[in-house]
């Protein structure tokens, strides 16, 4: 068997590990491992590709320079993501997550110009005409394209998260659905361009140049709730970016593991999207997520009792059955401990707690479930919206916390717990709670 | 299915001997794709919404794959500017994969009860 046989049968290795990994991430007792084997697939996919034939070639020209390079470039990047991974504090889980997204999407375009730039001087040296392949010139557009959208699309996404002051606002200018619309027909039209002219480089970026100021557009408008929408598609996006640069380097580990991790984000975002009653393009195009919308007033008009923290207490000592519905407010104000203290003196008396938690609550996928686990609320108590909703009427308070768009009476989604129908603020928190 | 396994495995070397044609190979990569696509979304919809979260930061871990084309162009040193966009490449890469691994375990830990 070849030397190339071999390094396909550790790539195929590697894709069954990925589906394994993927497969076990289903339950919370084999997630952890899950998460080992897809790293253990990672590591054999690396391994392997050390052997291919460039490298081999280049390590019988260049010497042991080669693996010098590579192991260097290994080092200096493993130590910034373990370091990133480690230091950084779990409140900042979301939008750590988006940083790292975005340096493989970015990895994804630089391979892509990379290859073309080789592709482009082996032609020169050899003085024939570049014969364009077809697959190789439109995966690496692609790949550049995909990958530059990705790159500043999750930089925009992480300044959000991180509430940098310049990104509080969400971009509402209404002509940026034109420029948009301008950005997407000039990549389109470049995309052509370097299919018909693959020699020039220059053209090549100029793609990569537009994604990026692309990338930024389209998510600079998305805010507050929706984010966790935006980290699944550029999720998704970034997957796909590997999987076009399979296409361009003729690789099956980088199509398979890039296509996992595209159908992946995809399924998440239409889940979420579905969870909000909204479409993707709603959430793509209509820039909502700042908590501008219709004014509470309208809607609860007469039908609000404000209440102070004491009257609260007293509906809850007489309550059986109380359940909590956090949302994104209690992620913004971290109270998940404070909602942690309040159940335990709830179940200190007798009483059963649960947490209903909507698929889009907090601020990326399933993050609610996180902060929870976080201040040691047990798994169990834990439940999907779906499973929740029919126990409501044997539910005696429901108390929302800064999710009152998830209790939204016109998505009629919870139906109306006997709750205390009322909101207080207390002082003590950074954020208003919504009771 | 056993077929496309088969095409999978196809010694390259033929391919790099010339002997199958652009399409074949352009071929061979679409189904392998489309097949893995279909896994993903068969595999993923069965993922419970509470571990959305570690999915997603494992997912993005996985996404560093790329780091595998970025080690076949840096280490092929073959011009200067492709070398360096390589190695920068390389660089991301694996802060993508080692970042995210981490971050995922990290995650999971916390849900597990507390040793105490």
């Amino acid at each position: 068997m070849s030397t190339q046989s071999w390094i396909n049968l550790a790539y195929l290795a590697a894709s069954m590990l990925f589906i394994v990994a993927f497969k076990m991430m289903t339950g919370p007792r084999t997630a952890t491992r899950g998460n080992l084997v897809g790293a253990a697939g990672m590591a054999i996919a690396l391994a392997a590709a050390c052997f291919e034939g460039p490298v081999a070639g280049s390590l019988a020209a260049h010497g042991p320079w080669t693996l010098v390079i590579l192991g260097l470039a290994v080092v200096i990047g493993s130590a910034i993501g373990g370091a990133l991974a480690l230091l950084y504090p779990m409140t900042g889980m979301p939008q750590m997550v988006a940083l790292l997204n975005g340096f493989g999407g970015a990895a994804s375009t630089l391979v892509a110009g990379a290859e073309l730039w080789n592709a482009t001087a082996a032609a020169k040296a050899a003085g024939s005409p570049p014969v364009p392949w077809t697959q190789f010139i439109i995966a690496t557009a692609l790949t550049g394209l995909i990958g530059a959208v990705t790159f500043w699309g999750s930089l925009v996404a992480f300044a959000k998260l991180e509430e940098l002051p310049s990104f509080k606002k969400a971009w509402t200018d209404p002509r940026r659905h034109w420029i948009n619309l301008g950005l997407a027909l000039l990549t389109l039209a470049l995309v052509w361009g370097v299919g018909a002219r693959p020699s020039s480089n220059l053209l090549f970026w100029a793609l990569v140049v537009v994604g990026s100021v692309l990338g930024c557009t389209l998510t600079l408008p998305i805010g507050g709730a929706d984010m966790p929408v935006v980290i699944c598609l550029l999720n998704s996006y970034s997957g796909l970016a590997a999987a076009a640069a399979g296409f361009v380097i003729d690789n099956p580990v980088l199509v398979i593991a890039g296509s996992l991790v595209g159908a992946s984000g995809l399924i998440l975002t239409a889940i979420m999207c579905q969870a909000m009653n909204r479409s993707l393009a709603g959430v793509l195009f209509g820039g909502l997520g700042t908590t501008a919308a219709v004014s509470g007033d309208d809607v609860y008009a007469g039908r609000v009792k404000s209440a102070s923290a004491e009257e609260v207490a007293m509906v809850l000592e007489g309550a059986g059955r109380v359940v909590i519905v956090p949302g994104y407010g209690l992620a913004v104000a971290q109270a998940q401990h404070a909602v942690r203290e309040l159940a335990d003196a709830l179940e200190k008396r007798g009483t059963t707690v649960e947490y209903a938690i909507h698929p889009v609550a907090g601020r990326m996928p399933g993050h609610m479930n996180v902060l929870l686990a976080e201040a040691d609320v047990p798994y169990e108590k834990l439940r999907e919206m779906d499973d929740i909703n029919p126990t409501f009427p044997e539910t005696d308070v429901a108390i929302v916390i800064g999710a009152n768009d998830v209790v939204n009476p016109a998505a009629r989604r919870i139906p109306r717990a006997p709750s205390p129908g009322c909101r207080s603020s207390t002082s003590t928190r950074r954020a208003r709670w919504w009771w | 299915m056993p077929h496309a396994i088969v095409m999978f495995l196809a010694d390259s070397g033929a391919l790099a001997a010339g002997t199958e044609d652009p399409a074949g190979k352009f071929i061979r990569l679409l189904t392998v794709f489309l097949l893995a696509m279909w896994v993903g979304f068969e595999v993923i919809t069965k993922v419970p919404q509470r571990l959305h979260t570690p999915l997603t930061s494992g997912s993005n871990a996985v996404s560093g794959i790329t780091a595998v084309g970025a080690i076949v162009v840096a280490g092929a040193l073959a011009t200067k500017f492709g070398s360096l966009l390589g190695f920068v490449a390389l660089v991301l890469a694996m802060i993508n994969v080692v970042g995210g691994f981490v971050v995922t375990h990290r995650m999971l830990g916390m849900f597990h009860p507390k040793k105490k």
